[in-house]
């Protein structure tokens, strides 16, 4: 477990110090098509230009390097004990030597762990799979972002918002719009469906691991993943919400059977600093 | 002080005049700062986050009690991190916070301790928008996530007060900044991108919905 532990620092650095391809080009992208001398363009090339000395300098990408958020699959066989307490020391490990920000506070105390550990901290998910390989996927998420997700539970008049894709989409831009710039747009949206609050908010945040190019294999959320994409850029807000045509890079749905009396929706927005990595093992 | 200037530093955003601003600030400078302007900031900063503000609105500590002057002086929404290497601190990483989250304690804040700027990212709200015009303050808004490239522009920690009972993120720092990149988005005189931007955002949401 020793290399393996080695193998999640590195996998820290990597996720806290660049972007994955996709998110990359995506921002490149957003930098041509905003106008000239706007501050859409001005913030964009800023962003980029930090994106290229972090990675150069092996620095992390934003001071907030977030709460550390893993999804797991592990072939049968292999002691998930083991691996969490893997995981804690190379959190500790990765906290002191990338550096990363501690950032777990005690509840009780309001003392910060110092080490980025805690109580529920790193948050962990763990999936047993048929497969041989242990994955390892994780994302830094940055609590600006965080702080601007929501759960809907539908019907909901305010919105007009029925139970249904529409009634949905009606949640997703109503989101959006309340976040304005405060979680750091352009913003890649995940989005969870289902019976119960706390499955679809891991449902969610499970649909941000998608790379920005993946095609959904249901057709119905693929036309509406597009169809939401196109409308939050028509709201305006912008990059760092200071208005322009970019306020999200990718829209991201995924669904669970739910309960006749529930239809839970839970939007996760991801900063345009969307760390996320892989290590398989 | 604020000079009208073009940008004449290593990297700055093309496409607009900057103005150079170096600290303290006075009433005079702040007035002429409006929504819209491209500062590039040098002088002593202090960083400021949910933990400072909320013993500033509720402990009241005298100014002659806190180490640094606060008067003119702009106070960063930012947790930074902060490596300790042969005796001395450097800012490794260093991008703004969200600033609303301390809407409800600014405006005492600024009225207060005499800050003339407020830095962050987000915005902020209407009891802050006022505060600023009743005082003489705005807000910069720094680019949110460009911690290293901010980094970068902190030439020095000057000072630190509060690290043993507040920690390494929240904090009071005092940092030496030079060309430190900003968009004015909320001035002395009332006006705020950010409501303008809310403004058309919903327009276009009821089209929407």
């Amino acid at each position: 477990m020793l290399k393996l532990r080695d193998g999640i620092v590195e996998l820290y650095r990597k996720v806290a110090t660049s972007l994955p391809p996709d998110v990359e080009a995506a921002l490149k992208a957003a930098y041509v098509a905003e106008k000239k001398g706007s501050n859409a363009k001005q913030a964009l090339e800023v962003i980029l230009e930090n994106i290229r000395l972090a990675r150069e300098t092996a620095r992390p990408i934003c001071q907030d390097t977030g709460v550390p958020l893993f999804f797991i699959k592990t072939p049968a066989g292999l002691s998930q004990l083991e691996l969490e307490n893997t995981i804690m020391d190379a959190t500790r490990i990765a906290t002191e030597k990338i550096p990363l920000r501690p950032n777990a506070v005690d509840i009780l105390t309001d003392k910060n762990s110092g080490d980025n550990t805690g109580i529920g901290f790193p948050v962990i998910y763990f999936k047993e799979t048929l497969s041989n390989t242990l994955t390892i996927d994780l994302m830094l998420k940055g609590s600006g972002c965080e702080n601007m997700g929501q759960t809907y539970k539908l019907p909901m008049e305010e919105l007009k918002a029925d139970r249904d894709l529409d009634g949905v989409r009606k949640c997703v831009l109503d989101t959006v719009y309340k976040a304005q710039g405060k979680g750091c747009p352009p913003y890649t949206l995940g989005i969870g469906i289902g019976a119960s609050k706390d499955q679809v908010t891991r449902l969610a945040k499970e649909q941000l691991m998608r790379r920005l190019t993946d095609v959904n294999e249901a057709g119905v959320l693929l036309k509406l993943e597009k169809r939401l994409l196109k409308e939050i850029n028509e709201l305006g807000i912008g990059p760092l919400g200071l208005g322009g045509k970019t306020t999200a890079l990718g829209v991201k749905i995924g669904v669970n059977h739910r309960h006749p009396a529930s239809y839970f929706v839970d939007v996760s927005l991801s900063c345009w600093a969307d760390r996320r990595g892989r290590l398989i093992w | 002080m604020v000079k009208e200037k073009l940008s004449a530093i290593s990297y700055q955003p093309s496409g607009k005049k900057t103005k150079i601003i170096n600290l303290p600030l006075t009433k005079k400078d702040v007035l002429k700062l409006k929504v819209g302007d491209v500062v590039a900031i040098n002088g002593l900063i202090v960083t400021g986050r949910d933990r400072v503000h909320k013993f500033l609105f509720n402990e009241k500590p005298l100014r002659k009690n806190i180490p640094f002057a606060l008067d003119g002086a702009v106070m960063y929404h930012c947790g930074p991190i902060v490596k300790k290497a042969d005796g001395e601190y450097k800012v490794m990483a260093a991008g703004p916070t969200t600033s609303m989250r301390v809407e409800m304690y600014e405006p005492k804040v600024i009225s207060g301790y005499g800050l003339r700027g407020i830095m962050g990212k987000g915005g902020m709200g209407e009891r802050t928008l006022k505060a600023m015009k009743a005082n003489g303050c705005v807000y910069f808004h720094a680019i949110g996530g460009a911690a290293a490239y901010l980094a970068e522009r902190i030439t020095k920690v000057a000072g630190v007060w509060k690290l043993e009972e507040f920690g390494m993120t929240e904090a009071m720092w005092l940092l030496e900044v030079k060309n430190f990149p900003a968009i004015v988005t909320m001035d002395a005189h009332g006006k705020s991108l950010h409501k303008e931007i809310e403004k058309v955002s919903l327009f276009n949401l009821k089209k929407l919905i």
